[in-house]
């Protein structure tokens, strides 16, 4: 089956997706309200899969509630959390639901989030997971042992624009597609310049990229974003706009931001769509399509 | 090489000999003295440290090599004190402490933690290098070993969490793959950097491994 996200960004149209957290917990009134608000509005979402190393309700449980609610899932996978068995186990899971957009990540690092102690499995890293989709589609697990019935995923993967050093993120991106990988989605970009040089970097690879939009909802939360986090450096002139505007207005401020770099994208086709992620604040997502005219 | 150890909290000491009146303290003069955790002075202020706890501690020993085969002759030379003792507390790596309580034939508790195989890359500074996990690609990684150096043991390049070279978990800790890019740019062997590693076989050998110079190494025994 060919899913939305699949068949929009073969026609060429702009992509949109967005970014949905689970619950800490098994109240998931909040989540199927944003599964609500959002699933007519965008191609696909993603489920975070224990974003930032945090414990959380699992992608799969949150991935079922998108598609019963009429939605389109994509499924995060990262390597961080489950050896290859048990990866394998989910994707049949997936495949039998028939969840079809999977993205691979190799997944943060287990000491940065609320379970420091526990261990970094990384039996398979993000390379290796997409060749393992792609050993499925021929109908082998992992081991070359044959599995029946047919499986047809859409996988993706994520690149960081901002790395530094790029070469070796380049490199990557290349082994990613070489593994199968078939749309991108992009760490966070602020600076279009940047998302232009890497995507003249990126084109001759035939495949969909998405840039990652982080709505900024505070002038704390872009400061935190750009000190602390590999490859995102919001540009001074945006931390200074942030700064200069009162707290109670800096989310609305920071919603302008977002639609602007979604427009400019758009405008000059910098990329295929956009992958938007408004962390603990995913109904500021209609307000950024709507201020982009989307 | 080393086996690089670090000391327990006293508590927890103090909790695994509570049972214990009478101890005798062994420390290593290899490894364990290097890393300043089992050497003469550690093992002696170990001593004051059980004596103030109200312990009797019959005597006390710097072994040469605590894990070598030789130690069984060296603890013979401890005499009376070793043998009126209930337990050993052992100042070596994890080695030491299986070798000594092979052979005196009461617990050997240790005092330290064996915390991983390093090399001393500068004075008193050790770095773990290997994790022996019995399939080298240091011929394919300008020899810097991503399964030790990257924190998330990575065989197909860096994550996206590389900040200007530096790891994400730590900005002290050099990026194992901005490493390993530069490298084998300088040495023109860039193609490297693209070559795709199958996951890693972890049944090389079954845990605990073995070798039998009498065998083929991997071979079952």
């Amino acid at each position: 089956m060919t899913s939305r996200l699949q068949q929009t960004l073969k026609k060429g149209e702009f992509a949109v997706t967005c970014e949905i957290g689970p619950p800490k917990g098994t109240d998931t009134c909040k989540m199927e309200e944003h599964i609500d608000m959002l699933s007519g509005q965008v191609h696909a979402m993603n489920i975070t899969d224990n974003q930032s190393s945090v414990m959380r309700l699992s992608s799969l449980a949150g991935c079922l509630a998108i598609q019963e609610r009429g939605g389109e899932p994509i499924l995060q996978m990262t390597c961080r959390d489950r050896n290859r068995l048990a990866l394998q186990g989910d994707l049949l899971f997936a495949g039998v639901r028939g969840i079809t957009n999977v993205l691979c990540l190799t997944g943060d690092s287990v000491v940065t989030g609320d379970h420091p102690q526990a261990m970094g499995v990384f039996d398979l890293d993000s390379v290796q997971l997409l060749r393992v989709i792609e050993g499925m589609h021929r109908g082998v697990d992992a081991a070359g042992n044959s599995l029946t019935g047919d499986i047809g995923f859409y996988p993706g993967a994520v690149v960081t624009p901002g790395a530094d050093p790029l070469q070796p993120q380049l490199i990557k991106f290349a082994q990613k597609v070489e593994a199968g990988a078939q749309f991108f989605q992009t760490q966070a970009v602020f600076d279009l310049d940047l998302l232009d040089a890497f995507m003249s970097r990126v084109r001759k690879h035939e495949v969909g990229v998405l840039a990652g939009i982080l709505l900024l909802t505070s002038y704390r939360m872009a400061r935190f974003v750009d000190q602390n986090l590999p490859g995102i450096n919001v540009p001074d002139s945006l931390l200074q706009r942030m700064k200069q505007t009162s707290r109670a207005d800096q989310r609305s401020v920071g919603v302008d931001i977002a639609a602007g770099l979604v427009s400019a994208i758009r405008e000059n086709s910098l990329c295929d769509g956009v992958h938007i992620m408004a962390i603990n604040a995913e109904e500021s997502v209609l307000d950024i399509l709507k201020s982009a005219g989307l | 090489m080393r086996s690089i150890t670090r000391q327990k909290d006293i508590s927890e000491i103090a909790a695994c000999t509570e049972s214990f009146e009478r101890l005798y303290i062994l420390g290593c003069g290899t490894c364990a003295t290097v890393t300043e955790t089992g050497g003469v002075g550690q093992v002696q202020r170990m001593r004051d440290e059980m004596q103030q706890r109200g312990k009797w501690v019959t005597g006390w020993a710097v072994l040469p090599t605590a894990c070598d085969e030789m130690a069984e002759i060296d603890l013979r030379k401890t005499g009376d004190a070793l043998s009126y003792a209930e337990c050993v507390l052992v100042m070596a790596c994890a080695l030491g402490v299986q070798r000594i309580g092979a052979y005196v034939g009461r617990p050997a508790v240790p005092a330290l933690d064996t915390m991983f195989i390093g090399l001393e890359q500068a004075p008193g500074h050790f770095e773990e290098v290997c994790r022996q996990c019995g399939q080298c690609i240091l011929g394919e990684t300008a020899g810097i070993c991503p399964v030790t150096a990257c924190h998330k043991g990575l065989l197909n390049g860096p994550c996206g969490g590389t900040d200007g070279g530096k790891c994400e978990v730590d900005p002290d800790r050099d990026c194992a793959y901005t490493l390993i890019y530069q490298r084998l740019e300088e040495r023109d062997q860039l193609h490297l950097m693209h070559r795709y590693r199958p996951p890693r076989d972890h049944h090389v050998m079954l845990v605990p491994r073995m070798a039998d110079l009498n065998r083929e190494v991997g071979d079952e025994p």
